[in-house]
């Protein structure tokens, strides 16, 4: 075990200079994209004297290594600095839209491994019969549908047509008040306190959306695992087993899904971290306050320390998912050596 | 039941009602049942509560109107559309009481009301206002140049007489000084408790007020979740005007338009703000949509002198012939709005903005092009935003083909928002593009002040001519009744018209939709002022 500990407290420490070259070119980055935020923030009738004014009240008239210093700085004293398209602390800014995008996403993850990966098995074990037909329309299906399209129907017949979905006004609706915050998940929030009303509330409001990633996201794990059992399935230690007489569940739960496992996590790590990014759109359409709509209307005004904290704060998240998921590939399979790697 | 034991239960009881009523919410409140409480729905985000700080946006300019108070306001009228309409020609009072002007229209005397008090109570007094008109032009960036326009430049011109009389000294009479105190900048607020705020880095308590709304206005707000909602509520002492027929009214911030569409034709929301011309064209039945024409507002084609075919006249006419007006007209603005081409050329009136008198004619464009150097054609760049691509592009793309049949090629450059104001109007390096700025005073000399004169910020052609020059410098602060007003104003639009900087296309409307609501009121600012908003 303590082999373990040393072996993740190794590999944050690993983590340290990609975090430092995400700094620095983010940095970078933000300041080489064309638009001046000062020019922008100014205003609409602003005349040369005032945008140097705002340009100096916002530090960008210093050189970029004083910047740089001033910002790195404030960084190590946990600042991210203040966000000027949102007016607030960047800090608080990812601290409300972070949870949300976050449990909109694992909740949509959720639900596509529900669907998923039974189907994969299922059409694994069955191949070329209906349910591995069924399971090829609904992947075609999820992947050739973009979100926002699949957003857009769903709103339509769901709450314009037919009335059963709540108003898709963003996490909860205007008449309930956010549970108090602990996790910033508003199912956690509210099943602490036991405000269940509120709770169903919140869950109403992510059916929709979840929905409409899930269908996106089974995709590539429903084509993964189905891909991954059928190697496994005709792998020679699965002849042996059957040969040995094992029964059939055991041979599929037990010695098949369990080494299959492996590819399917590897995929939901990258469906997630990518999901986080990509579901700007859905966001968009379910007023959903979450942090990839954020970043890129940040980016849009060239809200430099908003940008910043956005791909720190992914930076960070990755870094960690990926010690999450080395973590569970050494449970999965324990001849992968943790420390080896 | 003891005497005791019911005066327990009493207190108890009180303790409770208070309890709920301070609080900000109930833990969920009956919305759609409540006749007293709008849900309104907007694409735009709101990023402060104070207009007077860096960085504050423009939908944030609604908080100024609805939770503060000016010491005049304008009067309201009604539209031919049945709707109502802010009314530029007629001053009201808000927290002045009265107001005279000496006879040589230096000094301004405003009388404030004597029952006008802050949200928390404490009167208004010509102290606040000094304070706040102090802060507008110390604060820097555009509400320091908004108070500019009116003359208001320095603390030492702002006086208190006594505790409700407030002067301002100007150091030459205009105009602009009236109309300029109605915008929302000049805003008051309560002194007092921002000064108990302020530090020595922060002395006109920017932080405060960025989070705290410190006024004597209509509403205040309850609860802000930037990028998501703003709840007003109503101030029952307020003081301004006719109270407000609703209690509360809740602003979500819905960035999908298709969304916002669904949003009000199920009638969950009564209001969408600023919807498309496309949604405003289609949208019937219990929905009603006010189209209003902003004021003092026109979409132009930008012909930049900088660029060289562009200082030949007769390529700027060749262009102005070969606009297909009313295809764009149609596919960009839906029809809402008015046409500004296609006029008799005879400039009768001094109303601006009105029609040039190009219209699309392509014989006449060739033969304007053949007289020029340029007879061939040229290339030429044609730059539009992405940020405002709804009308750009449709209207981008029609003149690119139309430009085509002359021989003139366009190639379509989109630019990023955050570039486009740097690019547009602060370098003013786009040879060919869109420009859509519209005066919050309406005057024609004020458009052409911002629009027409060198160096100008809206003057995206770097148009230079020295007439215009010495007419706009006469102009601008003086009264409309001169008799020489009138001649000067149309001799501008003359040379406008003949010199061709800024193409006029249209001009835009600023539309609204309700669902279950009424009493909106379109106003120059563009943003949804509250308070006459009723259900029903």
């Amino acid at each position: 075990m303590s082999g373990r500990l040393r072996a993740i407290s190794l590999r944050i420490l690993q983590a340290v200079p990609v975090v430092i070259g995400v700094v620095v070119i983010s940095f970078v980055l933000t300041r080489a994209l064309p638009g001046d935020p000062a020019v922008y923030f100014a205003g609409p009738a602003a005349d040369e004297a005032s945008i140097a004014q705002i340009r100096k009240e916002l530090g960008l008239d210093r050189s970029w290594p004083e910047q740089f210093a001033i910002y790195v700085g404030a960084l190590l004293s946990g600042d991210l600095g203040k966000s000027l398209s949102t007016g607030q602390p960047v800090l608080s800014d990812l601290a409300t839209r972070l949870p949300a995008s976050l449990e909109l996403t694992l909740v949509s993850l959720l639900l596509a491994c529900a669907i998923a990966i039974p189907l994969g098995v299922l059409a694994a074990t069955r191949p070329g019969s209906w349910i591995d037909h069924l399971c090829r329309i609904l992947v075609t299906a999820g992947v050739s549908l973009p979100t926002f399209f699949t957003g857009v129907v769903l709103i339509y017949v769901f709450y314009y047509l037919l009335g059963f979905a709540p108003s898709p006004l963003g996490r909860l609706d205007f008449i309930y008040i956010a549970p108090p915050a602990t996790t910033g998940f508003y199912l956690i929030d509210a099943a602490i306190v036991g405000d269940w009303s509120t709770w169903a509330a919140a869950l109403r409001q992510l059916v929709l959306p979840a929905t409409t990633l899930a269908l996106f996201t089974l995709a590539p794990i429903a084509r993964m695992t189905r891909a991954a059992m059928l190697s496994a399935l005709s792998a020679d230690f699965i002849r042996t087993a059957r040969a040995a007489g094992l029964r059939g569940r055991t041979v599929l739960f037990a010695y098949a899904f369990r080494n299959a496992l492996l590819p399917v996590v590897t995929t939901l790590g990258m469906v997630f971290s990518f999901m986080l990014g990509a579901n700007v759109l859905v966001e968009k359409v379910f007023a959903w306050p979450g942090v990839g709509s954020y970043a890129v209307e940040a980016l849009v005004v060239s809200d430099y320390a908003a940008v910043q904290g956005f791909v720190l704060a992914m930076a960070l998240l990755f870094v960690a998912l990926n010690l999450l998921i080395d973590l569970i590939y050494s449970l999965i399979d324990p001849r992968i050596g943790f420390s080896a790697q | 039941m003891t005497r005791s034991n019911s005066r327990r239960d009493f207190l108890k009881l009180s303790g409770a009602s208070i309890g709920a009523a301070s609080l900000p919410f109930l833990k969920y409140m009956p919305a759609q049942a409540a006749d007293d409480v709008i849900v309104a729905v907007m694409g735009q985000t709101i990023n402060s509560l104070d207009l007077h700080r860096t960085g504050t946006n423009r939908p944030s300019y609604q908080v100024a109107v609805n939770c503060y108070d000016r010491l005049i306001s304008f009067g309201t009228k009604k539209t031919p559309d049945g709707g109502l309409s802010y009314d530029y020609s007629v001053l009201e009072p808000e927290l002045a009481e009265s107001w005279t002007t000496s006879a040589d229209g230096l000094t301004l005397t405003f009388k404030l009301k004597s029952d006008a008090v802050f949200q928390d109570g404490a009167p208004v007094t010509a102290e606040d206002v000094k304070w706040s008109f102090d802060r507008a032009v110390s604060a820097g960036g555009f509400p320091t140049v908004q108070m500019k326009a009116g003359g208001l430049l320095r603390p030492d011109q702002f006086l208190v007489e006594d505790e409700k009389t407030f002067v301002i000294k100007l150091d030459r009479a205009s105009k602009l000084t009236l109309p300029d105190l109605a915008v929302p900048v000049p805003f008051i607020l309560n002194s007092k408790l921002a000064k108990s705020k302020a530090t020595a880095d922060d002395p006109w308590a920017m932080e405060f007020v960025h989070k705290n709304t410190i006024g004597s206005g209509a509403y205040k707000v309850i609860r802000w979740d930037p990028g998501q909602q703003l709840v007003y509520e109503r101030n029952d002492s307020w003081k301004g005007g006719p109270l407000p027929g609703i209690k509360r009214l809740v602003l979500r911030e819905v960035p999908s338009q298709a969304t916002r569409r669904a949003l009000i034709e199920r009638g969950d929301v009564q209001v969408s703000f600023n919807i498309p011309n496309k949604d405003a064209s289609e949208l019937g039945g219990k929905t009603k949509v006010f189209s209003t024409p902003i004021e003092n507002s026109i979409y132009v084609v930008g012909v930049n002198y900088k660029f060289e075919p562009f200082q030949d006249p007769d390529v700027r006419k060749a262009l102005a012939y070969a606009i297909p007006y009313a295809e764009i007209f149609k596919a960009a603005a839906y029809e809402r709005g008015s046409p500004m081409w296609g006029g008799d050329g005879k400039i009768e009136t001094i109303d601006w903005p009105q029609k040039s008198p190009y219209s699309t004619d392509m014989e006449k464009a060739k033969a304007h092009l053949e007289k020029s150097a340029f007879a061939k054609g040229f290339e030429v760049p044609f730059s539009i935003s992405l940020g405002q691509t709804d009308w750009m592009e449709p209207t981008a793309l029609l003149i690119q083909e139309s430009l085509g049949k002359l021989g003139v090629k366009c190639a379509i450059e989109k630019i990023p928002s955050a570039n486009w104001r740097t690019a547009s109007l602060v370098e003013k390096r786009l040879a060919l593009h869109l420009e859509g700025f519209g005066g919050w005073l309406n005057y024609p000399c004020y458009y052409f002040f911002w629009a027409y004169k060198h160096g100008h910020l809206f003057n995206s052609s770097n148009y230079k001519n020295d007439e215009i020059e010495k007419l706009v410098d006469e102009t601008l602060h003086m009264p409309t009744d001169d008799p020489s007003y009138a001649p000067k104003v149309k001799r501008m639009f003359e040379i406008a018209f003949e010199d061709l900087p800024r193409i006029p296309l249209w001009q835009p409307a600023l539309n609204v939709a309700t669902h279950g609501a009424k009493g909106y009121e379109y106003w120059f600012h563009r943003q949804l002022d509250a308070r006459k908003l009723a259900k029903g």
